[in-house]
């Protein structure tokens, strides 16, 4: 038997879980030149399966049966010394994060060359000669110059080149990817995909895909194995699986993601604008005296404006400025010109008066709660600093969670007894407390799991239906924008490349870089098709 | 060359440190009751009014608190640090006499304490938990909390007096006429002991500092990519974890120069040293303003330029630095 083959691979986890295995029955095979995408949601197993085939699980895991094979040989029985041999020369791994998965300190080529040192004694001449033709392969610009360049000095996209590069060094027999486009922005991600197919291709290497985006699955797999829970719930040629799902949990899953096709035009609200952005601009300069740097044009010249009970998307990728914007929106940065007005008033610099006219849910549901304090407190301090007596305070945080979905007495509990979608409610109370005219929701699920961004997006836009909200939505998800925004401003560069109504922007693109964003969303021509 | 223009920078930037420093330090001796003058007429033993008020004119300190300070800064500048009336010398050859003890005694155990503390910092990180840790970790604790002086005093009763393996005191045997190699070994000996009990102190720390940073750094991405890409504990550890783990350290050894400068008058008095320290205490309480500020001075100096090294040490070992990303 060639290729991988994991057969009913049972891990368990260290006692007090909230289940007693990660894995349990795993079954799955990677032909050579194969990808097989592993989809699943948080929890449900997906990165212990890839840490079990490394042989690099967590400590407290322990692999109760079952049996995992590289080419008929046995993994699992592999001493460390052995597992060091096949690491990095069998068996390669790119990560998710390209920020974090290369040592800050150390060159590119020193790391690349790192492999043929360990792993063919190569001196470090020769070493770097192969590390540099591993680059010009992964179609880095300018090779020989990144060899001697700090990651920090590469852009994402290059860094996780670097790491494929690096991963294929050796021509290993297997590939593991987990999540390696996840952290890229759209483009990106696209050229990712299409360099690690090409190079799999050539070098016919087994992949194991690992991923919780159907875009991304539908751009690459051949077969899919979808897990639930530590769990395989169903596994079988790409095609099949996407077109024609057969267990619930893969319909769900399926169903969950929004389709990019926008909904017919809604007429909602009155139709009077209550949030007007003239000509925002920003500049990142050199701050202090000493420090010199060249200056950045986050905002160049925003104009745009959202109408009572409406929800304007903004979309554009990581750099266009879109969080700056929100950030001025609220507020909490001041402008170099421009003006914001809101219900047809400036914004007044006084935080405190500002705080009632607009407000924001923050995109890390995990880092935007104190750990600390009480929920119900997080959600009523507001209100109360600005004057409101404390029991109405908390009698409003009370009415406040029923309406996002929560019950009303778990205001007591602390954030780290919620989940992710949970914390994300909280958010969103905590940003009505205020009663804004304008909500702000800057990237609200793109930390979330499908499913859960699903609830997330209907519980925005009931809450819409039901207290007329006026939304400024940041995202650079073109699939969420078009599920929620009535209009859309796309932003590159500081600049709106395009604006307008979202089924007329996302089906007649006007601009350059709109058609560029709308081609790279991973998926359409089979989820859409 | 952005290294250099980085720390030419940063040093351009403590000058006005220097100067609040020197300053202050002026103006807080101005609230000590009696002046030099005071101190040199106890030593006569007594004088009347009279002799005392032609010694301030003499030196100066009949003016105002202004005007002496202005004085002393307008010289400053020329480099002239003024004349120090207890000692009968002028104050930079008082302080270049006592700085070798010192500036000797501070390198030695901030090395034994850097080097000491990366080694077991590395060795309980590697064994995070298990008894090499605890060890570990308990004998730092306890040198920490142990106070210095005592620490002294029982390093000369056990290896001076009991065991007789080092010298109870002093910098050099005086009067042996020592030259040479056989010096340098007899000063060695003599700084053992100070060393050990400065040190361990730091020590502590310094190991503490490493453990958790080697932790963390272990915990890091990368270190991850290092093992996927099968490479040998050592390797992984020495290669990719290490260089990371010591900024914390490094950073560590500019804060505290300061510190040790400080600790360095117990340590000297304790083992009779005629270092700095030493001889800050004896200034305060002869209140030789001329020589305390000239301390205050050089010690001064020493911090920045230890700090302005530990710069272009951090700049060298980081790269992110230089390129302020």
């Amino acid at each position: 038997m060639t290729g991988l083959r994991i057969d009913n691979l049972a891990i368990r986890l260290p006692k007090g879980g909230d289940r007693t295995h990660a894995l349990s029955g795993i079954t799955l095979a990677v032909a050579p030149g194969e990808i097989l995408c592993v989809v699943g949601e948080s929890g449900s197993g997906k990165s212990v399966t890839a840490s079990a085939v490394m042989g690099l699980l967590a400590p407290g895991l322990m692999v109760e049966q079952g049996s995992v094979t590289l080419n008929g040989q046995d993994l699992l029985a592999l001493t460390p010394e052995q597992w060091r041999t096949t690491r990095g020369e069998r068996i390669a791994m790119v990560f998710q994060e390209p920020m974090t998965a290369l040592n800050p300190l150390m060159t590119v080529g020193r790391q690349l060359a790192e492999m043929w040192i360990v792993h063919r004694g190569l001196s470090r001449r020769d070493a770097l000669a192969r590390a540099e033709a591993a680059l010009t392969e992964v179609q880095l610009p300018d090779p020989a110059g990144a060899l001697n360049a700090f990651p920090h000095e590469l852009s994402g996209g290059q860094r996780q080149r670097v790491m494929i590069a690096m991963a294929l060094a050796l021509e290993p027999e297997l590939l593991i990817c987990d999540e390696p486009t996840t952290a890229l922005d759209v483009t990106t991600q696209a050229q990712v995909l299409t360099l690690i197919r090409d190079l799999q291709r050539r070098h016919n290497t087994a992949v194991m895909f690992i991923t919780h985006d159907f875009g991304v699955v539908a751009e690459i797999a051949d077969r899919v194995a979808v897990m639930q829970l530590g769990r395989l719930v169903e596994e079988g040629p790409a095609a099949q699986v996407l077109k024609a799902p057969q267990h619930p949990y893969t319909q769900a899953l399926l169903a969950a993601v929004p389709p990019l096709n926008a909904p017919a035009a809604r007429l909602a609200g009155s139709g009077e604008p209550v949030l007007e952005l003239d000509g925002l601009t920003k500049t990142y300069a050199s701050r202090g005296i000493f420090r010199r740097r060249k200056p950045v044009r986050a905002l160049d010249g925003i104009s745009a404006t959202l109408r009572r009970g409406t929800t304007l998307g903004i979309v554009g990728e990581s750099g266009s400025g879109k969080s700056t914007l929100a950030r001025c929106v609220v507020g909490l940065m001041g402008l170099d010109g421009g003006a914001i007005r809101i219900a047809g008033r400036p914004l007044p610099p006084d935080r405190q008066k500002a705080a009632h006219l607009a407000q924001m849910v923050f995109q890390d549901p995990y880092a935007s709660l104190n750990p600390r304090r009480s929920v119900g407190a997080q959600v009523a301090q507001g209100p109360i600093a600005a004057g409101t007596p404390r029991d109405a305070a908390w009698a409003e945080a009370r009415r406040l969670f029923s309406l996002v979905g929560l019950d009303p007495d778990s205001v007591r509990r602390y954030p780290h007894e919620f989940s992710g979608g949970q914390r994300q409610r909280i958010g969103i109370a905590r940003a009505l407390a205020m009663k804004p005219e304008v909500l702000v929701a800057d990237e609200p699920v793109s930390a979330l799991d499908v499913s859960v961004q699903a609830q997330v997006l209907a519980l925005l836009r009931e809450l819409q239906a039901q207290l007329g909200l006026s939304i400024l939505f940041i995202t650079h998800d073109l699939r969420v924008a078009a599920q929620l925004c009535d209009e859309v401003v796309v932003m590159q560069n500081g600049r709106v490349a395009e604006a307008g109504p979202v089924a007329e922007v996302f089906t007649n693109p006007r601009h350059a870089y709109t058609q560029s964003l709308l081609a790279a969303v991973p998926g359409r021509a089979v989820l859409e098709g | 060359m952005r290294v250099l223009a980085l720390a030419g920078r940063r040093l351009a930037a403590s000058l006005p440190t220097l100067l609040l420093i020197l300053v202050g330090m002026f103006l807080l001796l101005q609230l000590a009751p009696g002046d030099t003058v005071d101190a040199l007429m106890a030593q006569m033993g007594g004088g009347d009014a009279a002799l005392a008020q032609e010694l301030r004119r003499f030196y100066g300190l009949d003016l105002s608190v202004a005007e002496r300070l202005g004085r002393y800064l307008l010289r400053l500048v020329t480099l002239d640090l003024g004349f120090s009336a207890i000692y009968g010398k002028p104050v930079a050859t008082v302080i270049l006499e006592r700085l070798p003890a010192t500036l000797l005694l501070m390198v030695a155990a901030l090395s034994f304490a850097f080097f000491l503390g990366l080694v077991l910092g590395v060795l309980a990180a590697r064994r995070v938990n298990r008894w090499p840790d605890t060890l570990i970790s308990t004998l730092g604790l306890l040198f920490y909390a142990t106070p210095s002086f005592w620490f002294g005093l029982m390093a000369i009763v056990l290896f001076s007096v009991h065991l007789q393996w080092f010298p109870a005191g002093g910098f050099y045997e005086v009067g042996s006429g020592l030259t040479g190699l056989a010096l340098t070994l007899d000063i060695a000996m003599h700084l053992v002991l100070p060393t050990l009990t400065l040190g361990l102190i730091f020590l502590a720390i310094y190991l503490r500092i490493m453990r958790a940073s080697m932790l963390e750094v272990l915990s890091l991405d990368f270190v991850r990519t290092a093992r996927a890409k099968g490479l040998t504990e050592t390797r992984i550890v020495t290669r990719h974890v290490l260089r990371n783990a010591m900024l914390p350290m490094v950073t560590l050894i500019g804060l505290q120069a300061g510190t040790m400068l400080g600790g360095s008058v117990v340590v000297e008095t304790v083992f009779a040293l005629p270092g700095l320290g030493r001889l800050a205490y004896e200034s305060v309480v002869q209140r030789d303003l001329n020589t305390l500020l000239g301390i205050v001075f050089v010690s001064a100096l020493l911090v920045i330029a230890i700090n302005f090294l530990v710069d272009l040490l951090y700049a060298k070992l980081d790269p992110r630095i230089v390129s302020g990303g």
